[in-house]
């Protein structure tokens, strides 16, 4: 029961939310993205107790056998984790706005929950696509509505883009469920992995790719990035925390939960090509963040730098890369959350997101230095962040893969470095210039927001070990398929 | 059965009512007509019955056929909004009347068991549509089109009535049952050759009738001439009406020799995705561009007819019902808005005269968002799973080309019909607050209930199939 209320709370509030348009549609929006997050916990709680996935079983569609079935494991489960926990940051970062109906924005955030979630939750592979695509509906109304410069074809680019590879994934989806034992098929994901199995190599050749192209698009995974960097910089800056913290996870939750358990043939022939390509993503992403000139996009190529190591780490099918992935989609999700929060702070102070034109913020807000240095080291995967964690596990996993790719993909921490502290230079330290010059200090909101994170980014170096001791026995559990 | 009766008992009665009564009072007639034969219909269920020398079979097939189609033309009636306050022009009574008839037509499409009550069928559908197209005398464009769609219909009914004829003369019946048995009983090669030609000449005539390409030239400009209360009647009832009888006779009948005609089909349906979808890009007239997407949802649905699996006539019937529900609400909308900004705006039925349509009227903007949405195939609406069944039963088959095209193809489709929710909720506008009568409100949101209501829970009706 449990499952279906974190699943269709954050749905019911934000109809309530969109449909009587409250005036403190804030603090409802707020109070039940916290509710959220609690009861999401004790789900987690419950989970890593036993060790058992809590499952619920409703028929949906008896006559295809397609049911509506919702589960928590170790590896879905820090997503939903990431999810319910992030959720109320993203809220809490529309504090005092002055924006016009934004009952209408909070209604269509908390609608993106739903589907997140259900997507996260899904145990029948068809409600997982069924969210998978939903999912696009809520963000695509956000940043179209209340996007920046030229929104309407960006915003338009990146759902046909992502509905177009999403697509290919219903095809597979159906291919496969269609080879399914018994007169009724059966979607469930466990079915689907032993009729995947027993596939011959060039059928599960053609799925892999089927099933990649749509999960490298979410991602999004060079050569399929290029809606991505104009999405993330023309959103609001809740909706690119939304598709950078979140979204992007249900392309990297997607290869670990179908594509390898269902296709270990397929990956033995095309895993190599697809991993090149996430290694491409890595170098190419850092290389072009360098030369940003814009912050915000900046961050966007550096989201796309990171997430092609997750996926180059799942694609090793070891336990490390996928460990690592779990580890790295968890401090990933909150480190760039804080750093577009970071971002959008400036901006909003001084109505500017260029490099070049800021500096020296750290003489008028000392607080906002500290948060973004922390939140950058993170990012860039210092000892004792989050961030370290991840990546040291994800490189190890792609050493042991490859060595040349490992050392490749080694490059990244430099290069990560690089663009991360450059951003940090230049916005905050330096001469200051003249629009930074009455830069106001954080108020207590953001003060709310980014002082949590900046402990989550230290807590999350110090002390993995609960968390991937939570998703170990899941990850060792869907090893079974692709030994 | 009782329905038919009633249907054209009603429809004389319409015409005498059209006396004496006011055209609110004749709308709300004819709605309450139409409920009755909705009801009679429903009231046969789980009953089969043979009629007419056993030419019309009633089974729960036919019936949730025919729901559709009456369900559809209550609808219909509901959007016509009395057809306005032109005294001297319109004439609703016999706009009902005929509408009526042609229901008529439309359900001995979807119960026939003898060749000529097909043909009886059709051509009381095609003849009342040729009117209703034509019907706005003084406009031009409308009396182009019912020409246009009166001399293609015809040539097309002659060509289908050949290959009845050719047909007959191979098998010596009318019967469906026993064409179906002397196919199966003939060998191949003492079967005469010109059955065939038959057989694609039949092909011919129904994918006309369905606008599938090459056979679609006569679509685009019948739907954007007629008025739009009738392109909303012709392009769901005919079209499923159309399909049922596609169906019935090609599966059915000509089950035996599914080999022969599959390839053809086969390539007609990946030709009319490509021409519908493609061609749909480039309309600027919201009218002209469901044209197209009437025209490429043919190619979708003679995708499920290739398979030929034995769900393919629950999702046709579940197709259908997707698909008129998302096409009336988007023409529904269409059509208040180009009436509102008749006079307004130089072409009031282009993408730009929905400019900033959700400032003033979110009501509109979310049907027409609703409707559009589902046309494209995207969860949380019915035209998902309506594509979903299809694709299903597709690769049941391990038909994998034409399905990769379809998926190209839907994606195209997203292209043309996001177009109309930028215009309505991004692009700037100036509409003012439209009123909506409240017959329209209520049927307005009824569709799109129904629409997101398949779309969440597609078994509520499935399981009737």
């Amino acid at each position: 029961m449990y499952l279906l209320f974190i699943l269709f709370f954050p749905l019911i509030l934000g109809a309530v939310l969109l449909l009587l348009k409250p005036k403190n549609a804030f603090l409802i929006a707020l109070g039940g993205s916290i509710i959220e997050a609690i009861l999401s916990t004790k789900v987690l709680m419950d989970f890593s107790q036993t060790q058992k996935p809590l499952v619920y079983l409703q028929s949906w569609i008896p006559d295809f056998g397609i049911n509506f079935a919702l589960w928590v494991d170790g590896i879905n489960g820090i997503l939903i984790g990431l999810c319910a926990l992030m959720i109320p940051f993203i809220i809490g970062s529309t504090a005092k706005s002055e924006r016009a109906n934004n009952n209408q924005f909070l209604g269509l955030i908390l609608l993106m929950q739903s589907a997140l979630m259900g997507a996260f939750l899904a145990k029948d592979a068809f409600l997982f696509y069924f969210f998978f695509e939903a999912s696009l509906l809520p963000i695509y109304f956000l940043a179209a509505i209340y996007g920046g410069e030229n929104k309407n074809a960006i915003t338009f680019k990146f759902f046909v883009y992502t509905l177009f590879g999403s697509l290919f994934l219903l095809i597979g989806l159906i291919y496969v469920y269609l080879r399914t034992p018994g007169a009724v098929h059966s979607a469930d994901i466990l079915d689907l992995y032993a009729t995947a199995n027993a596939l011959n190599a060039s059928q599960q050749g053609l799925l892999f790719l089927s099933f990649f192209i749509a999960f490298a698009i979410k991602m999004p995974i060079f050569p399929f990035h290029t809606w991505q960097p104009d999405t993330y910089t023309t959103s609001p800056v809740q909706g690119t925390m939304l598709l950078s913290g979140i979204m992007l996870k249900m392309g990297t939750y997607g290869l670990i939960r179908l594509v390898l358990p269902m296709f270990p043939l397929g990956i033995a022939e095309w895993g190599f090509t697809a991993s090149v390509l996430s290694v491409i993503g890595i170098i190419y992403g850092s290389i072009i963040a360098i030369q940003q000139k814009d912050a915000k996009r900046l961050l966007a190529y550096s989201s796309f730098a990171h997430v092609g190591l997750m996926a180059a780490g799942i694609l090793t099918k070891s336990t490390e890369g996928i460990q690592g992935s779990l580890y790295q989609m968890l401090s990933h999700g909150i480190n760039i959350i804080g750093l577009f929060f970071v971002v959008e702070i400036i901006e909003r102070r001084t109505k500017s997101r260029e490099i070049a034109s800021l500096g020296g913020i750290t003489s008028q807000s000392y607080a906002l230095t500290v948060c973004f240095v922390i939140l950058s080291l993170g990012s860039v995967a210092l000892p004792l962040t989050n961030g370290f964690v991840g990546e040291f596990l994800l490189l190890k996993s792609v050493f042991d893969y490859h060595v040349t790719l490992g050392i490749i993909s080694g490059i990244t921490i430099i290069l990560g470095a690089v663009y991360t502290l450059r951003l940090i230079q230049k916005t905050m330290f330096g001469n200051q210039s003249r629009i930074t010059s009455d830069f106001a200090d954080l108020t207590g909101a953001e003060k709310w927001i980014l002082i949590p994170l900046s402990v989550f980014v230290i807590l999350g170096g110090i002390l993995p070990n609960y968390i991937l001791s939570f998703s170990e026995p899941s990850v060792a559990l869907l090893a079974q398929w692709f030994k | 059965m009782t329905a038919i009766i009633a249907l054209s008992l009603f429809g004389i009665s319409n015409l005498f009512l059209g006396f004496w009564f006011p055209r609110k009072t004749l709308q709300t007639v004819t709605l309450l007509f139409l409920a009755i034969s909705i009801g009679l219909t429903a009231f046969d269920w789980n009953h089969e019955y043979l009629w007419f020398g056993n030419m019309f079979r009633s089974n729960n097939t036919s019936i949730n056929f025919s729901l559709i189609i009456q369900l559809a033309a209550f609808l219909v009636v509901a959007f016509s909004n009395h057809f306005g306050n032109d005294e001297e022009h319109t004439h609703p009574a016999e706009y009902y009347a005929i509408m009526l008839f042609s229901v008529v037509g439309a359900i001995l499409m979807v119960s026939f068991e003898h060749l000529i009550m097909f043909f009886v069928g059709l051509e009381i559908l095609s003849v009342a549509m040729y009117v209703l197209t034509g019907s706005d005398k003084r406009n031009l464009r409308s009396n182009e089109a019912a020409i246009k769609y009166f001399l293609m219909g015809s040539f097309a009914t002659g060509i289908l009535l050949f290959g009845i004829t050719l047909v007959y003369g191979a098998t010596k019946s009318f019967y469906l049952a026993n064409i179906a048995v002397a196919i199966a009983q003939t060998a191949p090669e003492s079967m005469p050759g010109f059955l065939y030609i038959g057989v694609v000449l039949m092909l011919i005539g129904l994918l006309f009738k369905v606008s599938a390409a090459p056979f679609h030239f006569w679509t685009p400009d019948v739907y954007d001439g007629a008025p739009t209360i009738f392109t909303m009647f012709m392009s769901t009832v005919v079209k499923t009406a159309g399909f049922a009888a596609l169906y019935h006779i090609m599966g059915g009948m000509f089950g035996g020799i599914y080999a022969k005609w599959v390839l053809v089909v086969y390539f007609v349906s990946i030709i009319t995705l490509i021409v519908g979808n493609i061609t749909a890009v480039y309309q600027q007239s919201v009218k002209r561009m469901l044209a197209f997407s009437s025209i490429s949802h043919a190619g979708y649905m003679l995708l499920t007819v290739c398979a030929k699996q034995p769900s393919t006539t629950s999702n046709i019937l579940y197709y259908s019902l997707s698909y008129t529900l998302a096409t009336l609400g988007a023409f529904a909308v269409v059509k208040i808005v180009s009436e509102y900004q008749t006079g307004r705006n130089e072409k009031p039925e282009n993408f730009s005269s929905f400019n900033g349509l959700a400032k003033n009227n979110p009501e509109l903007a979310f049907a027409f968002t609703i409707a559009l949405l589902s046309l494209a195939g995207i969860p949380l609406t019915a035209g998902f799973w309506g594509k979903f069944f299809v694709f299903n039963d597709v690769l049941n088959r391990s038909i994998l080309y034409p399905v990769i095209i379809a998926i190209l193809m839907s994606a195209v489709g997203i292209y043309y019909y996001f177009k109309g929710i930028v215009a309505a909720y991004f692009n700037a506008g100036d509409i003012e607050k439209i009123t909506i009568p409240t017959v329209y409100r209520i049927a307005l949101w009824l569709t799109t209930i129904a629409t997101i209501v398949l779309g969440i829970y597609p078994t509520i009706v499935k399981n009737l199939f």
